[in-house]
């Protein structure tokens, strides 16, 4: 079989193997200076893998010790074992702990109270951490953790909404911060928490979706502002956006499949950012979602507001809870 | 990089603890293992020392990403009471080779923040942007700064040189925006009618274009005026056998506001121009253009 034909299908064998073989690589320099990155990887490898029907493909009693062994007195998660705790890796912990039903391994209430610490009270947005950074993703960030929670009670919703619409622009999309250009990864985080606090009301769903439908390029590939390079990555966080906001179809399906397929790598396994460049862990998670969110075959469904397996997010009561 | 051994000899570096179940042998870079080693030694016991800094120093030079040793960094940087313009142009530096990191934007803005002092930014910045004119962390840090530090005065200047130079840099567009409206002085009305013109001139430099497209019908819809006004150009840009799927797509906006208010030839005249934007000029968006066909039906 040549490189063409395999490419024509997902090589769902060599992906599961790729994840498998990431935690051996330690003789790389490369694995060691992503290491504050190692929680992310634990996150977009099993959720892969599980919408992949293979989540025993990594072994659950190890993966909740890794995780458990990166939380801080103070509640919140760090990227690695004595990394500094932050919002982003501790919404992957307690996803990584959702997916596996073991929440019991940690003190949820310890959780709740670091992300509702990451609260400005005057202007209801989120740092990352103790040491400032505001950013729309970190919004997200803490809104999809107190739902996974069941602790959305611990902070101030409406002020959380209220930042997030200073976000919003005049193309309809959302950017990082008050008047920053949109950008689909962003779009994706506020659409995603207005979601799960039901305001969705508040977005102008055929302006912003036009705006994402527009990122698909001729080749099938989605960028995610105009102008730029096309990319795997997009394919989830625009789809996501599109889906929640219900106008998936917008978009050409076969031809974002087709693209996504030929990024595979049809030797190692993994998908990458576009055909021909190497893959790694975060495109090949995404570029599955994505299948998933098109209906591709074989594929367990995937939750669009929570980046989570379908039947995870039902499990503890969650899904569709979202209209427009 | 081998650390100077006079200086560390009295700290006993603690090796990596890789989590409940490591697998050895680990064999990655031995100055990094190192330097690594001192780090988990001395933060332990929090000292905020020169060697503790150079330290931090080495290390971030070798993975700029590691947001831990930002931090700690800063926290040395402000108990010794170090110069931190020396430290801007160590971070400027880091910046020019990384200049997509999160981490170096957000260290900058800490210590302009404490320095109170912006005077280097706008020409640090534009450097950056000369080099790639879409970076999103120097945007948003830009906004960030300007509006900290209201330096509104001549970021429309800087914003025309750009489109200037790229009247697809959506950047600049959204940064058009943000230089209008979240200026404490709002627009006049007479400046909003020459900004029209303004970017009716740049669409025709490039119908099919949809930065400035999005931008004027962001500027009509905050200033309530009638989408009409842009009809000529459409039809303009249409009599020049060019086909731009986004002035095709305006008329239909403009069709279908009239429909709203009862015409039944724009009603026919939209439907007409969906379907061929549907079947023909922007066919991989079909599904979306049917929809605004059942909109206009519907009327
Ligand atoms: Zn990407």
């Amino acid at each position: 079989m040549d490189t063409s034909e395999k490419q024509n299908r997902l090589l769902v064998d060599l992906h599961v193997k790729y994840i498998q073989s990431l935690d051996t690589k330690k003789d790389d320099l490369e694995y060691w200076l992503t290491e504050h990155l190692r929680l992310s990887g634990v996150y977009w490898g099993l959720t892969a893998l599980d919408l992949l029907n293979s989540i025993d493909a990594l072994k659950k009693e190890d993966v909740v010790k890794y995780v458990v062994s990166c939380q801080h007195d103070n509640g919140g998660f760090g990227g690695h074992i004595g990394h500094d705790p932050h919002l982003t890796y501790t919404l992957y912990a307690v996803q990584i702990l959702v997916i596996e039903d073991a929440l019991d391994a940690v003190n949820v209430d310890k959780i709740v109270e670091y992300v509702a610490s990451c609260q400005d009270r005057d202007t209801g947005a989120f740092t990352g951490d103790e040491w400032g950074e505001i950013d729309t993703r970190f919004s997200y960030c803490a809104l999809s953790c107190l739902s996974l929670l069941k602790r959305l009670d611990a902070i101030n919703v409406p002020k959380a909404v209220e930042f997030i619409m200073l976000c919003k622009n005049f193309d309809g999309g959302f950017g990082v911060s008050p008047g920053a250009e949109s950008h689909a990864g962003q779009i994706f985080c506020c659409v995603g928490a207005l979601a799960i606090v039901n305001s969705l009301h508040l977005v102008d769903a055929d302006l912003l979706g036009w705006w994402l439908c527009e990122r698909q390029l001729k080749n099938g590939g989605l960028n995610g502002r105009p102008e730029k390079l096309e990319d795997v990555c997009y394919s989830w966080w625009v789809l996501s956006a599109l889906s929640i906001l219900g106008r998936l179809h917008w978009i050409n399906k076969e031809k974002l499949i087709e693209f996504v397929l030929v990024a595979q790598d049809s030797e190692g396994g993994g998908i990458a950012d576009r055909p021909g460049d190497m893959a790694d862990v975060f495109h090949t998670l995404f570029g599955i979602a994505g299948l998933s969110l098109l209906g591709y075959p074989d594929l367990k469904p995937v939750d669009p507001v929570y980046c989570l397996p379908k039947h995870v997010v039902q499990r503890i009561g969650l899904a569709e809870r979202y209209h427009v | 990089m081998a650390l100077e051994a006079e200086v560390w000899s009295d700290i006993k570096p603690i090796p990596l603890d890789d989590g409940p179940d490591p697998l050895a042998p680990i064999a990655y870079d031995a100055e990094y293992s190192e330097a690594m080693g001192y780090f988990r030694a001395i933060s332990q016991r929090d000292e905020r020392s020169e060697r503790a800094l150079k330290l931090t120093e080495r290390i971030v030079e070798y993975n700029p990403a590691h947001y831990t040793i930002w931090h700690y960094r800063q926290q040395i940087l402000f108990s010794l009471n170090k110069n931190l313009n020396e430290e801007l142009d160590f971070v400027k530096e880091q910046i020019e080779s990384n200049p997509k990191n999160y981490q170096l934007w957000h260290h900058r803005q800490v210590l302009v923040e404490k320095l109170m002092d912006a005077s280097c930014e706008l020409p640090f910045i534009n450097e950056i942007l000369n080099d790639d004119a879409k970076n999103y962390h120097a945007w948003t840090y830009r906004q960030w700064i300007i509006r900290t530090f209201n330096l509104w005065e001549n970021e429309l200047d800087f914003v025309n040189k750009l489109l200037d130079k790229d009247v697809r840099n959506n950047s600049a567009w959204n940064q058009r925006y943000f230089t209008l409206f979240f200026n404490p002085t709002k627009p006049t009305e007479e400046f909003l009618t020459q900004e029209i013109e303004y970017v009716i001139e740049k669409i025709k430099m490039a119908p099919n274009n949809i930065s400035p497209w999005n931008y004027i019908k962001g500027i009509i819809a905050k200033s309530n005026k009638d989408i009409g006004i842009l009809e000529e150009l459409c039809k303009e840009i249409e009599k020049q056998d060019i086909i731009s799927p986004h002035a095709i797509g305006c008329l239909v906006d403009i069709y279908e506001s009239r429909a709203r208010k009862g015409s039944a030839t724009d009603k026919e005249e939209g439907i007409r121009i969906c379907t061929l934007l549907a079947e023909k000029h922007d066919a991989i968006r079909k599904k979306y253009w049917e929809y605004r066909k059942v909109i206009l039906t519907s009327l």
